[in-house]
Formats: C-alpha cells, sequence, structure tokens
C-alpha cells in the first residue's frame, strides 16, 4: 500500500538553513547537508529547499550546496524559492533535483505550468500555493503570502493541475504558524476538485495533528512542516511510528 | 564498470551518485564503445514513452544493447527504461519499445479503483512473487521503495518478481534472464534503494 509521506522543508539562505535548528546529535545544525543526511536517515520520505536568496551570486551558492545534497542524499528532493522560468528549472533540475516546485512564477505567468510540464514530465512539476480566507471566500496570495491575488485559489489549484501540475502542496496562510493543526476544511475542498496528490501544509503543532489530518482527510498524501522538525519539537521517526499505531501506513 | 546509458533523455546525476555510494563505479555514456567495455549496463529514463523511444532508437545505441545483453551482460532499466524494455507502450499512442521483456505498458487510469492518484506518487512496499529477482538479495517483504509514474507494465507475469499494491498489484519490477526492470527508483529510495543496488553491482561477482 501507498504510504502517507512526511516530508521536512528547509529554507536555504547564503548556503546555511534558516531558522535555527537544535539537534543534539548534529553539530552543524545549519549546514543543508549534515541536516538533509539527518533526516534522511531518521525517516523523511523526501526533503523539500527553499531557496530564499535573491541575489544572482546566492543563488549560484545554492546550487552547489543542492548538487552537494544530491549526490549524498538518496530521497526524493524538491525545489523550490524563484521558479520563474524554463531556465529556472533546468538548472536546479541538473544539480539533482527531482521537481521542482512553482509558486509566484505560476501566478505572474500561467503558462509556465504548461511548458515545464510538457518538457519535465508531470511528475516534475509541483505547484505550490499559498491560500488565505477573505471574505469567506479561498484567496491565492502571492509573494510569500503578502499579496491578495483575488484569485479564488481552488479554480487556480484545478487549473494548475488540468495544465499539468503532478502534485499540489496547499499552504494555508490561516494556520501557518499557529500550530494548532492543518486546515482541514481548505485541505478537504482542494481534495475534491483535483485527482494528483495533496500536500498539507501549514499548522502542525504536534503528532496529534498528523494523526487527525490522515484520519479527517485520508486523500491528503503527505504532510510537510519545517519548525516542529527543526526544533526538535517532534521526531520523524516518533510522529511516524505513531501513525503506524493509529492504523495509518507510513514507511518504517 | 557500469555503463549509464545516457540517450538524452533524463537527468543521470543521481543514478552515477548512487552507484558510487554503493561502491560501484559508473561511467555516464552515450559512446557504443565505452557500453561494449561495461560489465553491466544500466537503462535510465524519464518522461514520455514515445519521445524516449524515438531518441533511443535514433541514437543506435538499440542495436548495441541488443549486442551487449546477447552476450549475457546483465542489463537494469530503471522506471521509464525499465517500460523501454517491453514490447510496446500505449502512452498517447502505440509506440515500439526494445521488447526484451514480453508484455506491454498501459495507463494506470481506468485499471485502477477510482479515487486513487495518478501519477502513482511515493512510497509502496514491494511484495515479491516465487520468482524473487537476485537484485532483492538484501530485502525483506514490504520493503517501500519510491515510485513515480501512470503508465505501468501488463502481460508480464512470467518476468515479473515484485508487485506493489495501489488498488491492484501493480508490476514493480521484471527479469528475464540477465535482463533487469525497476518501476520504482532505487536511487531515490534510501537505504533499501542502495542494496538493490549493490545487489546489481554483485551479480556475476
Amino acid at each position: 500500500m501507498i504510504t502517507k509521506r512526511i516530508i521536512p522543508c528547509l529554507d536555504v539562505k547564503n548556503g546555511r538553513v534558516v531558522k535555527g535548528v537544535n539537534f543534539k546529535d548534529l553539530n552543524d545544525v545549519s549546514s543543508p547537508v549534515e541536516l538533509a543526511k539527518y533526516y534522511s536517515d531518521n525517516g523523511a520520505d523526501e526533503l523539500v529547499f527553499y531557496d530564499i536568496t535573491a541575489s544572482f551570486e546566492e543563488r549560484k551558492l545554492f546550487t552547489d550546496i543542492l548538487t552537494e545534497v544530491a549526490s549524498q542524499i538518496f530521497i526524493p528532493l524538491t525545489v523550490g524559492g524563484g521558479i520563474n522560468t524554463l531556465e529556472d528549472f533546468d538548472r536546479v533540475l541538473k544539480c539533482g533535483a527531482d521537481k521542482v516546485s512553482v509558486n509566484s512564477g505560476a501566478i505572474k505567468n500561467p503558462d509556465l505550468i504548461g511548458q515545464a510540464a510538457k518538457k519535465y514530465g508531470d511528475q516534475c512539476v509541483v505547484l505550490s500555493v499559498d491560500v488565505k480566507r477573505v471574505d469567506g471566500e479561498f484567496h491565492v496570495f502571492a509573494k510569500g503570502g503578502r499579496e491578495d491575488t483575488g484569485m479564488e485559489a481552488i479554480s487556480w489549484i484545478k487549473r494548475c493541475v488540468e495544465a499539468g501540475a503532478g502534485e499540489v502542496v496547499v499552504n494555508s496562510i490561516d494556520t501557518d504558524g499557529v500550530k494548532k493543526g492543518f486546515d482541514l476544511e481548505m485541505l478537504k475542498a482542494v481534495c475534491e476538485v483535483v485527482s494528483v496528490p495533496v500536500i498539507a501544509s501549514g499548522g502542525a503543532g504536534s503528532i496529534g495533528d498528523f494523526t487527525t489530518l490522515f484520519n479527517e482527510v485520508p486523500e491528503v498524501s503527505a504532510g510537510l512542516a519545517a519548525s516542529i522538525f527543526h526544533f526538535g519539537e517532534v521526531a520523524i521517526t516518533d510522529l511516524k511510528e505513531d501513525l503506524d499505531k493509529n492504523g495509518i501506513t507510513v514507511r518504517l | 564498470m557500469i555503463a549509464i546509458i545516457d540517450y538524452g533523455v533524463g537527468n543521470l546525476f543521481s543514478l552515477s551518485s548512487s552507484i558510487r555510494a554503493v561502491g560501484g563505479e559508473a561511467v555516464v555514456t552515450g559512446d557504443p564503445e565505452v557500453i561494449r567495455n561495461a560489465d553491466k549496463l544500466i537503462l535510465p529514463g524519464v518522461g514520455a514513452f514515445g519521445d524516449a523511444a524515438a531518441k533511443l532508437f535514433q541514437s543506435g545505441l538499440d542495436k548495441v544493447i541488443y549486442e551487449e545483453t546477447g552476450k549475457g551482460k546483465p542489463l537494469m532499466g530503471i522506471c521509464l527504461g525499465m517500460q523501454l524494455l517491453f514490447e510496446e507502450s500505449h502512452e498517447y499512442g502505440v509506440h515500439k519499445g526494445l521488447g526484451l521483456i514480453p508484455g506491454k505498458i498501459v495507463g494506470m487510469e481506468g485499471r485502477i479503483p477510482e479515487g486513487l492518484n495518478i501519477p502513482h506518487i511515493g512510497w509502496n512496499g514491494l511484495n515479491f512473487t516465487e520468482k524473487k529477482s537476485p537484485i532483492f538479495k538484501y530485502l525483506k517483504e514490504g520493503d517501500c521503495v519510491y515510485f513515480v509514474h501512470s503508465f505501468y507494465g501488463i502481460d508480464c507475469e512470467e518476468s515479473t518478481t515484485a508487485t506493489a499494491e495501489y488498488g491492484i498489484p501493480v508490476t514493480a519490477s521484471v527479469q528475464k534472464g540477465n535482463i533487469y526492470g525497476c518501476q520504482f527508483h532505487p536511487e531515490k529510495s534510501g537505504k533499501v534503494g542502495l542494496s538493490i543496488l549493490k545487489a546489481f553491482c554483485e551479480l556475476g561477482e
């Protein structure tokens, strides 16, 4: 049976992982390679690297790091951040990324997903979308969640999947950082309209939040989180054992 | 030395890194001479079948593959590379494959129960058939490997060495003599995947 995936997300700036991490048995907690190796050895099913640098020079540093990670870690790697063109896809895929996550780039150029899917295959293109409720409607937000695009989120997601997105990461701005659980209502609404895997993001605060997620919205394929893993609040191995005990199929 | 056959499809970086990680020697090459001198071959591939098959046949490397595997050299096809080993694929039209494994490639759509996502993406457990392949010598039943695909092999029961449960048993690996194929990505399947590549490197030792 297909297993539910647990995915830590690492933000990388100037070649280092930002958001101070805190593992006893890890010497250099901000080394992307060390941290990736740690997660890979401790139950992560996949890793997401998010490039939050802005300049060209820093971008080069990011791809060097990615190459090093990909030569040592043998689980799927998704890369996001600053993906606006097919050249950006090419740049990170050549460094060993398996999937590329597009967010603002798809809003700026709605043809990007279709073009990338045609060139690299649907499986390679991940739509990442930041969603927030505005007047009782789900809206797509751009620029890291700062700008309301006014677009209705569910139809946007549907359109991107039809264009060729092979997976969708739904990040709820409403629950993000609150640590009171995933946005089940939003995730249900998305799962109803798409048949590709949906990855839940935003709101995980405890092991129980993942159990609730997979029990309440069984269509969701994976749970993604950053700080609760980085700060050691939740160990992925403990999380997966707990999911397993609750009858949720995971890779142990 | 393992030759990872480069016919212009996909990213071969992880594959060569993973062979090195298990102590093997790998070279990514489209040079027939290098392929002839290698002990073993890997046929990789991502993307659409028709496009990849056209590139492979245009490169003329199909002939080298027939020659070398005909002498008994082990060949492993991975993901689309496994599908290319089959006789034909029905992915957007009918396309001819290498025909090294009897059977054909068809879409999951309409063949798996409704409600399951397509593509089949993620980690799924291997269920071995009676014909356990030597490349799985380090594995146990149910070990998980990473899949990403929307099409799969059928009518290949005689060569199927493992399946994965996705509403139906999906062909996960095949073997016919010295020809091996994995639908999943061993180079992306963590320790389990590396042990499959290690076993492949050790064939004939």
